[in-house]
């Protein structure tokens, strides 16, 4: 129910007198239209995590790789708090 | 798929439940809140992977599995008469309610519809201005701003005959109530990532400060609950009881200030009752005065008559982790995914479906 999907917005368009942005989103090839009303300062190329049809938050790549480079690490990851925790 | 695959990596998940396996010194029970992550944690195998020391509490994260069948009765009861077109997500329609669920009212005629959006839904109510468009609107936070988004739409576009049957339900407000409950015992939480997504997380720090467990935000895909759960042992631990974020990539602290805007814009916070669990006070949105033509309840006078439920089904334990899906006697056997006798066998996403989906029976 909470399923959401990271996808790369391909184009925008503003529609209602250019209040709303609604993107084309590419979920792997397969293409949908989602509305950036929750998320208006998403860029063409952004990764953004799409809900029901609705973008809900743009991807962060550099956290991304982080939970990479984190497990990748050897030592230990409680070293890494100082950047990790809140 | 970028974001996604990676996530799933078998090396790295192996690596990461050995960093586990080091780092356990003492039995923990975590509970994963949403049925999106139990979902992941049975249907990768993860559960067999884990130390015998970690025992993980399945929550009562599926809103459809909690949403309870008075209200299934009263978006049947709509479906059925002729002036109706009836929408939901797919995961909505199979649920039963007291005498039938929303398929079983299609099957005999009702036009119920599958929606991917309720965006979805305005498009149907300007193609049938004759009919009453109602979208059955349930899920948690993370679902909430887009089912309030189609009210904003509808109200923008001038539409008239579209509403809102709203069983929204919170997440914060159920992680209280399961420690409020002298039988469940959890130690920590993973939270549920989309949740955060729109609400960031500082409502989970008078919790965590309050009851003494550790919040760890985690993501969905199988490294991201590695991830989160090698934080929350971690915090166990050390005995600090802090609320950390393992899901940075799409989390921030203070989540989606335009999302959080729109909620309060469309909803009010009012109790709800939990199917399997029982009333929660303010656990609940419901569509505000601003928008009450909106309101489904409003607009046609609907009333929520106090659930029944099956006495046989064990749900209430279930979902507070007392029990695990295999303890009860009818899992399998007389209650299946196909004739769900409760709460958490009805959606993919509720404990004792998933384990009848995916784990060795």
């Amino acid at each position: 129910m909470c399923l959401a999907i990271p996808g790369k917005v391909m184009s925008i368009e503003n529609r209602y007198d250019g209040k709303v942005k609604f993107a084309k989103v590419s979920f792997d090839g397969l293409i949908k239209e989602a509305s950036l009303e929750l998320l208006p300062d998403v860029q063409i190329n952004d990764y953004v995590l799409i809900h029901v049809g609705v973008a809900i938050s743009k991807i962060d790549e550099q956290e991304a790789e982080k939970v990479f480079q984190y497990l990748r690490e050897s030592g230990d990851l409680e070293e890494l708090e100082p950047n990790h925790a809140l | 798929m970028k974001y996604l695959q990676e996530f799933a990596d078998e090396t790295l998940v192996k690596e990461g439940i050995e960093k586990i396996r080091s780092l356990i010194k003492h039995p923990w029970k975590i509970m994963e809140v949403c049925g999106g992550q139990t979902h992941s944690f049975v249907k990768y195998g993860l559960l067999d992977l884990l130390p015998k020391t970690l025992q993980l509490i399945h929550g009562p994260g599926c809103p459809v599995c909690v949403t309870p069948s008075s209200i299934i009765d009263l978006a049947v009861e709509l479906a059925q008469q002729p002036q109706f077109i009836l929408c939901s997500f797919g995961d909505m329609l199979r649920v039963p309610g007291t005498t039938m669920s929303l398929l079983e009212a299609k099957s005999r005629g009702a036009d119920v519809r599958i929606l991917y959006s309720p965006l979805e839904a305005i498009k149907i109510a300007k193609e049938n201005p004759l009919k009453e468009v109602v979208f059955f609107a349930v899920g948690f936070e993370t679902t909430a701003p887009a089912n309030g988004l189609s009210v904003k739409q509808a109200h923008r576009e001038g539409v008239k005959n579209y509403s809102l049957l709203s069983a929204h339900v919170l997440v914060p407000p159920a992680m209280e109530a399961i420690l409020n409950d002298s039988e469940a015992k959890v130690d920590g939480f993973l939270a549920a990532g989309h949740v955060c997504t729109i609400m960031g997380y500082d409502d989970y720090e008078p919790i965590a400060y309050n009851y003494h467990v550790p919040i760890v935000v985690s993501g969905f895909e199988p490294l991201d609950l590695i991830h989160g759960l090698y934080r929350t042992i971690y915090l166990l631990e050390n005995k600090s009881n802090i609320v950390e974020n393992a899901y940075a990539r799409v989390v921030t602290k203070a989540g989606n200030r335009t999302a959080q805007a729109l909620l309060l814009e469309v909803f009010e916070p009012c109790d709800r009752y939990w199917r399997g669990i029982g009333l929660i006070p303010n656990s609940g949105l419901k569509i505000n005065k601003t928008y009450q033509e909106y309101d489904a309840f409003h607009k046609f006078s609907l009333q929520i008559e106090s659930a029944k439920e099956n006495t046989e089904c064990i749900a209430g334990d279930i979902l507070k982790g007392i029990k695990k899906p295999f303890d009860c006697k009818h899992f399998g056997k007389k209650c299946t995914p196909l004739f769900p006798l409760g709460a958490p066998m009805v959606s993919n996403e509720g404990a004792c479906a998933a384990y009848y989906n995916y784990a060795k029976i």
